[in-house]
């Protein structure tokens, strides 16, 4: 049952993904893209800890959270950057 | 693993994916940048909160110790969530990018954009310089 | 998080006890090993960057921190499943808006956290505040009277807020 629902999760996943590429490419200002961006990070993260639940390692844990670390900082600097010109003042 | 503790975990793994998915929906279909906000801000965060929540379970039975340290994610996540968000919607206020047409109280986006108090017009202030 | 007066040994003992408790969680372990490591972090990098603080508030009334702390999960729960819904529904009957919230509270660390709570809450996310701190801007996905919201986010979360951090 558990397997059924990792490979059932995982396809809900990676419909979402690109989704979220969709909107990416389409836009309509920067801020739709960055906030895609964000979310693509976020669903990247819950493929590797679904992968993780699937192979029973916690080896992932520590991908995953690097990857919600450099998510933060990215979209941070990405709006920091839009709204002041500049990252270090 | 007992079957039990196994259609449990597997039902809320399955909510979590419908809620990313859910979120991803919203980012799609909304009209305007302010609502596609709520989409990926909200929904996904309860998706990745109980998909961290299966994985604490399920490696705890596996591993026969308990294992708690995907909650760092968890909690990290919950933390910047808002933050990202706030900082989205602070960008697009400053560009001036435009609402959707049936917003209610749109003329809040103009103050907002210069960080002043709603009730303080562009247009008194510049007859009130010399 | 519980004194209030000054110690030279430990400036910041809840910030203590979170590295503690991160440094264990990020091992997954609760060796002897481990737990020394931890109180030497704990106790020699709050010590080390003391220098940097200026004043940070402290929390006056722990318990009620922590039934914010689970009212805030339970609305969290609550607002996915109606934003979800919202999503899914027809596009016709939504109703976005902005309101723009009197502020109360002054201190820097209770206007991020009314903010932070604002955003992960029943459909609204907070976007800007004016810069002489008096009014937070937010949007809501639906909302059929602004000032209902306003009444509810000044009620629910702020005066909560106000009481913890005493200001």
């Amino acid at each position: 049952m558990l397997s059924w629902a990792i490979n059932f999760t995982a396809a809900m996943i990676c419909i979402a993904l690109i989704l979220n590429l969709w909107r990416m490419v389409q836009g309509p200002s920067i801020q739709d893209r960055i906030l895609a961006l964000d979310t693509m990070c976020i669903n990247s993260i819950a493929l590797i800890i679904l992968y993780g639940i699937n192979m029973g390692t916690g080896l992932y844990f520590e991908a995953a959270l690097l990857i919600a670390m450099m998510g933060f900082v990215s979209t941070s600097a990405l709006c920091k950057y839009l709204l002041r010109g500049d990252l270090i003042e | 693993m007992e079957t039990w503790l196994e259609g449990i975990v597997a039902l809320i793994l399955v909510f979590g994916g419908a809620f990313l998915l859910i979120g991803s929906i919203g980012l799609v279909r909304l009209p305007d940048i302010y609502t596609r906000l709520h989409g990926p801000t909200k929904a996904t965060t309860l998706g990745i909160a109980s998909l961290l929540l299966v994985s604490a379970v399920v490696s705890s039975v596996l591993q026969g110790t308990i294992s708690v340290h995907e909650l760092l994610i968890t909690l990290f996540l919950l933390i910047t969530a808002p933050v990202s968000a706030n900082m989205i919607a602070k960008t697009a206020m400053h560009h001036d990018l435009p609402a959707w047409k049936r917003t209610q109280g749109q003329e809040l986006i103009e103050p907002a954009s210069r960080q002043a108090a709603p009730d303080d017009h562009q247009e008194e202030r510049d007859t009130k310089l010399p | 998080m519980f004194t209030v007066r000054e110690s030279r040994f430990l400036p910041m003992p809840f910030h203590s006890l979170l590295l503690l408790v991160v440094w264990l969680l990020l091992n997954n372990t609760l060796a002897f090993g481990h737990i020394l490591l931890a109180l030497f972090f704990g106790w020699s990098i709050p010590k080390l960057v003391s220098i940097l603080k200026h004043g940070h508030p402290t929390i006056k009334k722990p318990w009620l921190t922590v039934r914010y702390f689970f009212m805030v999960m339970m609305d969290i729960i609550v607002a996915n499943i109606e934003v979800a819904m919202m999503v899914l529904g027809p596009l016709k009957k939504l109703q976005p808006g902005f309101v723009a919230i009197p502020l109360d509270i002054t201190s820097d660390l209770g206007v991020t956290l009314l903010a932070s709570t604002i955003s992960l809450t029943p459909g609204t996310v907070s976007a800007e505040i004016s810069e002489d701190r008096k009014w937070l801007y937010v949007h809501a996905l639906h909302m059929d009277d602004p000032q209902e919201l306003i009444d509810q986010a000044k009620k629910r979360y702020e005066a909560p807020l106000k009481e913890i951090l005493g200001c």
